[in-house]
């Protein structure tokens, strides 16, 4: 038992409304796209076509293609980059490559898109070098090339991020104990990294897998052609240019069925385990001295092909006239309502994240009647499979739902920040989950054994422990809906701007610069997003006479 | 084998908020209480001579050999932590097999070596158990399992019996008072319970604030009347 | 935790504007987002108009034409728009459909656009020809054909955009449609080899050709004018092609449902007329459709002026766009 009879109650509470909640989110604006589609839309030219003709087939092959080469190379890669972040605890500028992790997500694709190609476009660095080595025919990379590189520059350094929480949870005493016992690299990997690795292997790669599934502007810009061509931008293409919703909706069905398989069986192999309880040593890896050469090298390269896009775009940003934007009105009002809704959103995220986190452990003690049982089997697959509704389908959804209630502009911001925390959840779960269930084996019976529950109990014992991968979360969470662009558009209301929003506009209205110095200004942002969750413990490490 | 098993000769650390100094010789075959308030600089002592610390100034002898720039597995040393000396997702046979082979590359004969030791400290039958299945005393057989099967002359027991309740640990005394005399190892151990002394110690290093204050006949440590500080660590335990 | 959700909501909404006070007379127009950009011509027809109609403009902007019309196909009779601004002619025809716009019953003098085009639902307020855009400093025999754009060098490569996702993407489909008419899947597989990549959108292939990773883009005539004027670089020009070039209209119309039909017609009027003219060339880059009162910036007078104007019919689009979009998928994906 790890929680106590009030806990319990308040958690199924908790559940239940973070469950119902969210399906009916969603299923309010499934409903109403369903149900608007027979009034009269006949004249969208995709109308009545029907759902799986050989394009939406070989679109769907596609999808599945290229998402699973991407989680395949993110994820492959990720495993030695993590050892090498991990054993080599005293790295030059380590915290500051882990806090790059987080950019990428607050970047609008465009803007990621024109960064990658600074480095691997054909006018780009990558090739600048392979003509100065004297090689004539410049790499391409549109094409499955350019989409891999691209999916991986996005989620690379976000398997990493959480491969290195993984391994830092590993008790202190293993790594004295596999030094005094000897043990090489390998049966380091072999003996304690890998089955660590491998428990939190299919969450990360479900998640990437969905992240590149849904990918859009990536895909068809980097793609060469429509043979690129992912399901999304199929959802898209049937919300927007054939009016067609029912369409729409049911391509997010085959969507979310197709990835939703993948992910079951994904689930089939990570099962958690035992934790080791430490007394909370500092940890001391003892097996990096020798491997400093080569970890140094893995961890460069890593970083170079991490931040090379993104110092692109800081050069580009760098160009915008800064005195003007400081002074541009528009501009601080979407900074200020990019942060206003990023902050709610995470914050709402973060409150549907704790059920769906604590539910599930609740069940696996044994206290679970049956309903219990199905809530906690529920509650994470929709945690998860809510990445793959398309944002603009729940947006157009509600729109149509909230336009019976007069005013749609006054709902946008609310619509919007929803949305995003639905976005972010499966982020702030995969953050908050394993770090809970192993902080709950350490500290669960102790607590309720001298009777700190409930709110102490969060304030006590939890937050002191968990305030790292807490604020991880938030910080995803925020950089995610900051970077986001998606609901607003529908909604067009007057004075609601946020700034993916004026970059785009500024794009297309040839002010490139412009938008570059907002593309510098998200970056920064969400730079500044991950200090918290990555400041150095006020006490610095102790590895004290009695610690 | 030299008579000396373990010598600190200024052997300095030092640590952001204070600077520890050691300076000791125990003989080979001892067997040594390490006692002391906590924060004293107890595990830090184990930590110098298992190799998880490296001293910033001194000299680490073992067995008449110098240790500077030596891995801890390269160490003549075996340590035993209060707790997480297994790890939790491997069998108790793969655990102690690990004192054979880091890599857990055992032949037939070392498989039965482990479970030799196994049956030596009371746990025949328990390979294919996993430790979170195992009582906290349970555990720290298997751990002084795995210190048998690596026979390394030296061995480290950082507050090995503190998890267990009083039976437990006169047993585990019992077992580990039997396992020193045919080994002949050299036993540092640290301790907070004065019974632990006359059971199993024939010498006591008291540590406080980053030196060691006295190094003893156990006999000597344990009629000490002053200073307060010692009396009390002895007398608040006196049932 | 409460008062900070409290504290946001307040924050979120003081961001969202508070909506006109009620006494005056309102017309709510429908349009495009960067039309009401603080460089757009938004504000400047907005104070303009209001000085004259002694009512309130208030925009709502939404992200580009299309999205334009699926919002009005999702409000349907209950919506808010009085006059809906920035379809355009590839749109109409699903525009009249849904049943929502009224005749405007105006006949504008002076309205100039060319090839001919004139509705009795909508009326143009600018244009602008599509045209492949290039980097004089790279490119140094800009095609002067389609034929040539078709036939030319696949190492000099084209960004253009995808048909399915944008209006641009449409355009050149149609465009090549016109000129090569049922030889034009033949005409795309000898494309094909030059275009670097299809993006979803105008922005993402303008980027790429302002980054330098093609010489060549799909944009509009206009375009050079804007670099000239706002950047004073003239390194960017449209190349004419000599089969002529599909043209762009952009169109307003008033809704059945407008609350005061006669303030629409009065906009609607403004609209073509020239102090409404004037504003467009240097705030929406496109070509005035009506006359200005001064003459055009000396870098509108540079820009090619296409000889021959290629229009469907919004019906003809209508109908093919399914198929046409098809071929070309057919011929764009295949290896």
């Amino acid at each position: 038992m790890i929680f106590a009879r009030a806990e319990r109650r308040t958690l199924d509470i908790a559940g239940a409304l973070a469950l119902g909640g969210v399906l009916a989110f969603v299923g309010v604006a499934t409903a109403v796209l369903l149900g608007h589609a027979g009034s009269g839309s006949g004249a969208g030219a995709g109308a009545g076509a029907p759902l799986f003709d050989a394009y939406i087939l070989r679109v769907a092959r596609f999808t599945f293609l290229q998402a699973a080469l991407s989680t395949l190379l993110s994820v492959a890669l990720a495993i030695p980059v993590a050892r090498a972040l991990a054993r080599q605890r005293a790295f030059l500028g380590r915290v500051w490559i882990l806090r790059l992790s987080a950019v990428p997500l607050g970047l609008p694709a465009l803007v990621a898109a024109l960064g990658i190609i600074e480095i691997w476009g054909r006018q780009g660095v990558v090739n600048d070098l392979l003509r100065l080595a004297g090689l004539q025919n410049p790499v391409s990379v549109y094409g499955l090339t350019g989409i891999l590189i691209a999916h991986v520059f996005f989620n690379l350094p976000l398997a990493v991020r959480f491969l290195v929480a993984a391994l830092e949870r590993i008790p202190a005493e293993y790594w004295l104990s596999s030094a005094n016992l000897g043990m090489g690299g390998g049966a380091v990997f072999r003996l304690i990294e890998w089955p660590v690795i491998r428990r939190v292997l299919p969450g990360i790669a479900g998640l990437v897998f969905m992240l590149c599934a849904t990918s859009f502007t990536l895909v068809l810009t980097l793609g060469g052609g429509p043979a690129a061509t992912t399901i999304e931008v199929a959802i898209y293409q049937a919300l927007r240019f054939d009016f067609d919703p029912a369409r729409a909706v049911l391509l997010a069905f085959l969507q979310i069925a197709v990835t939703g398989l993948l992910l079951f069986v994904l689930s089939l192999f990570g099962r958690p385990q035992d934790e080791g309880v430490t007394a909370g040593r500092a940890i001391r890896r003892f097996d990096g001295r020798r491997r400093r050469v080569t970890d140094g090298l893995v961890i460069l390269a890593f970083t170079l092909f991490t931040a090379a896009p993104l110092l692109a775009t800081l050069v580009s940003g760098l160009a915008a006239d800064f005195g003007r934007l400081a002074l541009d009105p528009t501009l601080h009002r979407a900074l200020l309502t990019s942060l206003a809704i990023s902050l709610a959103s995470a914050s709402l995220s973060l409150a549907i994240a704790l059920p769906v986190v604590l539910v599930p452990q609740l069940a696996e003690s044994g206290a679970a009647g049956p309903a219990r049982l199905i809530m906690a089997g529920v509650l994470p697959a929709v945690g998860s499979l809510i990445l793959l509704v398309p944002p603009v389908v729940v947006a157009t959804g509600w729109f149509l739902m909230l336009r019976l209630f007069g005013e749609t502009g006054r709902f946008a911001p609310a619509i919007v920040t929803v949305i995003n925390a639905l976005m972010a959840l499966p982020f702030v779960v995969r953050v908050l989950g394993p770090a809970y269930r192993t902080h709950l084996a350490r500290t669960a019976r102790l607590a309720l054994s001298l009777g700190i529950t409930g709110r102490r109990r969060l304030v006590t014992i939890d937050w002191p422990a968990l305030k790292k991968p807490f604020l991880t979360a938030f910080a995803f969470a925020m950089a995610l809906s900051l970077g986001d662009l998606g609901a607003v558009a529908i909604f067009g209301a007057e004075g609601f701007v946020t700034l993916p929003w004026l970059l785009y506009s500024r794009m297309a209205s040839y002010r490139t610069a412009d938008a570059a110095g907002i593309a510098l200004i998200l970056g920064v942002l969400c730079l500044l997003l991950t200090l918290p969750s990555t400041a150095p413990d006020r006490a610095p490490e102790r590895p004290g006479p009695d610690a | 084998m030299p008579d000396t098993a373990i010598a600190l000769s200024d052997v300095t650390v030092r640590f952001a908020e204070k600077t520890l100094a050691f300076d000791c010789a125990i003989k080979a075959g001892a067997a040594v209480a390490v006692v002391g308030p906590s924060g004293a600089g107890k595990s830090t002592l184990f930590n110098v001579i298992a190799g998880f610390q490296p001293p910033a100034a001194g000299s680490v002898r073992l067995l008449g050999e110098d240790m500077a720039g030596r891995d801890p597995a390269e160490r003549p040393v075996s340590i035993v932590f209060q707790d997480n000396n297994l790890f939790s997702h491997l069998t108790i046979a793969d655990n102690v097999g690990l004192g054979i082979d880091p890599g857990l590359r055992l032949d037939a004969a070392g498989w039965c070596r482990v479970s030799e030791a196994l049956a030596r400290v009371g746990l025949g039958g328990y390979e294919t158990r996993l430790p979170g299945s195992l009582s906290g005393g349970e555990r720290q057989r298997v751990a002084l399992a795995r210190a048998l099967v690596r026979r390394r002359p030296i061995l480290l027991l950082d507050e090995p019996f503190a998890a267990l309740d009083p039976a437990m640990r006169a047993d585990m005394a019992a077992l580990l008072a039997d396992l020193v005399a045919e080994t002949q190892a050299t036993m540092l151990f640290i301790t907070h319970q004065p019974e632990d002394i006359g059971r199993l110690a024939g010498e006591v290093i008291y540590v406080t604030d980053g030196k060691i204050r006295f190094h003893e006949p156990a006999g000597d440590f344990l009629a000490r009347r002053e200073p307060a500080d010692i009396a009390k660590f002895l007398g608040r335990s006196v049932p | 935790m409460r008062t900070l959700l409290s504290t946001l909501v307040t924050a979120l909404a003081v961001c969202v504007a508070v909506p006109a006070s009620a006494q005056e007379k309102t017309l709510t127009v429908y349009t495009y987002e960067s039309f009401i950009a603080e460089w757009g011509p938004g504000p400047k027809v907005k104070e303009e108009f209001e000085k004259t109609c002694g009512c309130k403009v208030e925009w709502v902007g939404v992200a580009d034409g299309v999205e334009l019309l699926t919002r009005l196909k999702l409000e349907g009779e209950g919506t808010k728009a009085d006059v809906v601004l920035g379809l355009d002619t590839n749109l109409i025809a699903e525009a009249k459909a849904t049943g929502l716009f009224e005749a405007h019953g105006l006949s504008p003098k002076d309205l100039t656009v060319p090839g001919g085009f004139s509705d009795d639902t909508f009326l143009p307020y600018d244009y602008g020809h599509f045209a492949v855009v290039y980097d004089s400093e790279t490119l140094k025999n800009p095609p002067t054909s389609l034929k040539d754009l078709v036939e030319g060098d696949p190492a000099e490569k084209i960004v253009i955009e995808d048909p399915r996702t944008s209006t641009p993407g449409l355009g050149l489909l149609l465009w090549v449609k016109s000129v090569y008419g049922d030889k034009a899947p033949e005409a795309w597989e000898k494309l094909k080899r030059r275009v670097l990549t299809v993006t979803p959108g105008w922005s993402e292939a303008y980027g790429l050709f302002t980054k330098g990773e093609a010489p060549m883009v799909l944009s509009y005539t206009t375009s050079p004018a804007y670099h000239v004027i706002a950047e004073k670089n003239e390194r960017y020009k449209a190349a004419a092609f000599s089969e002529g070039h599909y043209i762009q209209i952009e169109v307003a119309g008033l809704t059945r449902t407008a609350g005061d039909k006669a303030l629409a017609r009065q906009f609607l009027t403004y609209m073509t007329g020239p102090d409404f003219q004037s504003i467009i060339p240097e705030t929406n880059w496109m070509m005035p459709a009506g006359k200005t009162r001064d003459p055009l910036p000396a870098a509108f007078d540079a820009l090619v002026k296409p000889e021959k104007t290629f229009l469907m019919s919004p019906e003809e689009v209508a109908a093919n766009r399914k198929a046409w979009i098809d071929e070309w998928l057919a011929v764009m994906s295949a290896k």
